[in-house]
């Protein structure tokens, strides 16, 4: 089983990995190795869809954010039916980035996309996926390249530091070790002929109000009720919910809401504190989440969150979504030049994490996270602080330093003001 | 239900006092394993619940149920569970219309809406039906939480007045106790959330207040219980005392230590 999974392609290579493998492990506690994204096919019997596994804590159905660092942090991936609220950077440059990957991730695993946007042309957001660090013919020539190296060596026992033997193989290059989650290259499109194989829905607001003039009063901002009546369409026809039995392989819907909340939406929540449909946003997302709860479906909302006049809304919304993650980029602020933050490009904070069939959540040690867009690739790691090298650093600009890492993000902030107050 | 709860509660499944407002109230931290306590602790007394759910589903309330030791599907089979999921009929009331009002028919309407449909939902399941010859102890309103009926367009007046209504009926006319979970919006100047709260604390028996730590996350205590009882009629040296305990969330339960005296630390 193990040795099947390390290299799932290639029937007739696999067979005598696996006797070999039988033959020098003769205990029946075994590693369970890594799946090396074979075929479908040969995935556990539990994951019958594509780009899915179940969470170990809780038994839910994950899917990949499109971020493998991020899937980690957020407990694993993102559970079917919940949503994940991104609150966005001052100027929409990462937000919108996260926002593509959830998509691309989406796309690569053959799930069925719905893109809403107020802004801009679902086709165009699509157009502008990143490329896939892996496409599948690479992947099946990895495979066999590493099922080549491997079969001699499985036969060839170690004589000396004979431990070594049950360490599993390093894997070279940026290869996901499953179907789920890939890395994406932001400096390459996506494939005209996976985007042309994909299944996307577009909610593209202009087109919709214009296309029906006809306003039924309702509680919410027409566009709002236009969206929320064309996911319940999507959802109902492609067989989403399990009340009209899936005729074909049961599917992901991935919803991408870009810039929600924004007064291109129609919603003024952005433009005054006291706003006379401050009720529509929150409403929303509590219809949104009731259908997203009965469907097997995710939903990523970029939601412009620093542009709320009213804080209140802020939380309210907070606490009916189910993960929030903000980002906070240095562009146009003063940590841009600050050399603390030299390395990176932003801070990422998590915001909450949903507690689902459980008491607890996964929530990581961790809480001062940094993001840096590299070339290809957007980083999420630890911040930490630059080694200072220098020897005729002067005590005062030290200090300075140390001020400006007490105005971090929350977690930090925290952590500083403790001086004054102890718990224990 | 977790009995370390239990003993600081001083409260046991079989003694269950009636006529009581209890409050639950989070700020900075997630209070919902109070709720999941009450639910599992009235289901196990005896008492017929009725459980207005507003923010997760059936089934996640279900299996965090199994984990503390009761089945909600076998109580809502019995009868004793009368169980109101928000998420799922705000799909049916907001896309359909309804012939008899909805307990949440407010989702539908334009202006603010009123929560008379709710409240008559809440008395019929909790109205005692002769030929079932009282099998339950007392009757009790839970609901999780009450915040989310602010963020669905209603004033936080008509919600009071709702409460209001719920302990007339439950707790005096029926003898049992509402048990209700309102968030603390803490720094977000939530006014409609605030007068909420405030009302809510005046009117209540028993608040217990979940808080996040105030220098931040812990991996080893994930925030402290304030317990406030207000006993007006009993002029003893328990009268309005105030009791704040540290906590940490497991996975079937939930251990309580004095401040400062986590585990982890001694």
């Amino acid at each position: 089983m193990a040795a099947e999974a390390t290299c799932g392609s290639g029937a007739a290579s696999t067979k005598s990995v696996a006797e070999a493998a039988r033959k020098s492990n003769i205990t029946s506690f075994q590693r369970r190795g890594p799946k090396a994204g074979g075929t479908e096919s040969s995935g556990p019997r539990l994951v019958s869809i594509a780009g899915t596994r179940p969470s170990l804590r809780n038994g839910q159905l994950l899917v990949s954010t499109g971020l493998p660092a991020l899937d980690q942090l957020l407990g694993g991936g993102l559970a079917v039916g919940t949503v994940l609220l991104i609150e966005e950077d001052k100027y929409d440059v990462y937000s919108s980035l996260l926002f593509k990957y959830f998509l691309a991730e989406g796309l690569i695993n053959g799930h069925v996309l719905l893109v809403a946007s107020a802004k801009e042309d679902p086709a165009n957001i699509l157009q502008e996926l990143p490329a896939p660090l892996l496409d599948d013919n690479y992947k099946k020539e990895f495979d066999e390249e590493v099922c080549d190296h491997q079969t001699p060596e499985t036969n060839t026992k170690m004589k000396i530091a004979w431990r070594y033997q049950l360490l599993p193989k390093m894997k070279t290059g940026p290869v996901s070790s499953s179907r789920f989650g890939h890395y994406y290259d932001v400096s390459k499109r996506m494939p005209q002929e996976l985007l042309e194989a994909s299944n996307c829905h577009g909610f593209f607001l202009p087109q919709k109000m214009s296309s029906n003039l006809k306003v039924e009063p309702c509680s919410l901002i027409h566009g709002y009720t236009k969206l929320l009546q064309f996911i319940q369409n999507t959802i109902y026809e492609e067989g989403f919910d399990g009340s009209n039995p899936q005729k074909k392989q049961k599917n992901i819907l991935r919803i991408g809401i870009q810039n929600l909340g924004s007064p291109l939406w129609g919603d003024d929540v952005c433009c005054t504190e006291n706003c006379n449909n401050s009720h529509s946003l929150t409403k929303f997302l509590y219809v949104l989440r009731g259908l997203l709860r009965t469907s097997l479906s995710a939903c990523i909302i970029t939601m412009p969150t620093h542009l709320i006049q009213n804080k209140a809304i802020i939380s309210r919304v907070t606490n009916l979504s189910d993960t929030v993650v903000g980002l906070e980029s240095f562009i146009g602020s003063e940590r841009e030049t600050n050399p603390l933050y030299k390395d990176y490009h932003g801070l990422i904070h998590i915001r909450q994490i949903p507690r689902l069939n459980n008491l607890i959540c996964d929530e990581s040690d961790v809480k001062d996270l940094a993001f840096k867009l590299k070339r290809k690739l957007f980083i999420i790691e630890r911040l930490h602080l630059p080694p200072d090298l220098s020897d005729t650093v002067s005590r005062s600009s030290k200090q300075d330093l140390a001020e400006s890492a007490k105005l971090l993000g929350p977690g930090c902030g925290m952590m500083a003001g403790g001086k004054k107050h102890l718990d224990f | 239900m977790f009995p370390e709860l239990n003993n600081l509660l001083n409260t046991t499944p079989p003694g269950v006092e009636q006529g009581k407002l209890t409050l639950l109230c989070d700020a900075k931290t997630d209070g919902s394993f109070l709720v999941h306590h009450f639910l599992s602790f009235y289901l196990k007394a005896n008492c017929k619940v009725c459980f207005v759910a507003l923010v997760q589903s059936f089934s996640h309330y279900n299996i965090v149920g199994q984990k503390l030791g009761v089945s909600l599907t076998m109580a809502r089979e019995r009868g004793q569970l009368v169980f109101l999921e928000g998420l799922k009929s705000s799909v049916d009331v907001f896309f359909q219309a309804q012939e008899e009002p909805h307990p949440l028919q407010f989702l539908r309407e334009a202006s603010a809406g009123n929560l008379e449909p709710l409240y008559q939902f809440v008395r019929e399941a909790l109205k005692p039906v002769d030929n079932e010859e009282a099998t339950w102890k007392c009757p009790v309103l839970l609901v999780d939480d009450l915040s989310v009926l602010l963020s669905l367009g209603l004033g936080a007046v008509a919600v009071l007045d709702f409460i209001h209504y719920c302990r007339a009926t439950v707790c005096q006319e029926l003898k049992g106790n509402v048990v209700a979970l309102v968030h603390d919006s803490g720094d977000a100047e939530d006014e409609e959330n605030d007068i909420l709260l405030n009302g809510l604390s005046h009117q209540s028996h028993l608040i217990l207040r979940a808080e996040g730590l105030a220098t931040g996350f812990c991996k080893d205590v994930h925030g402290q219980l304030r317990i406030l009882w207000r006993r007006p009629l009993k002029p003893t040296a328990q009268r309005d005392r105030s009791l704040t305990y540290q906590y940490k969330i497991q996975d079937k339960s939930v251990s309580f230590f004095a401040k400062g005296m986590s585990p982890a630390v001694l």
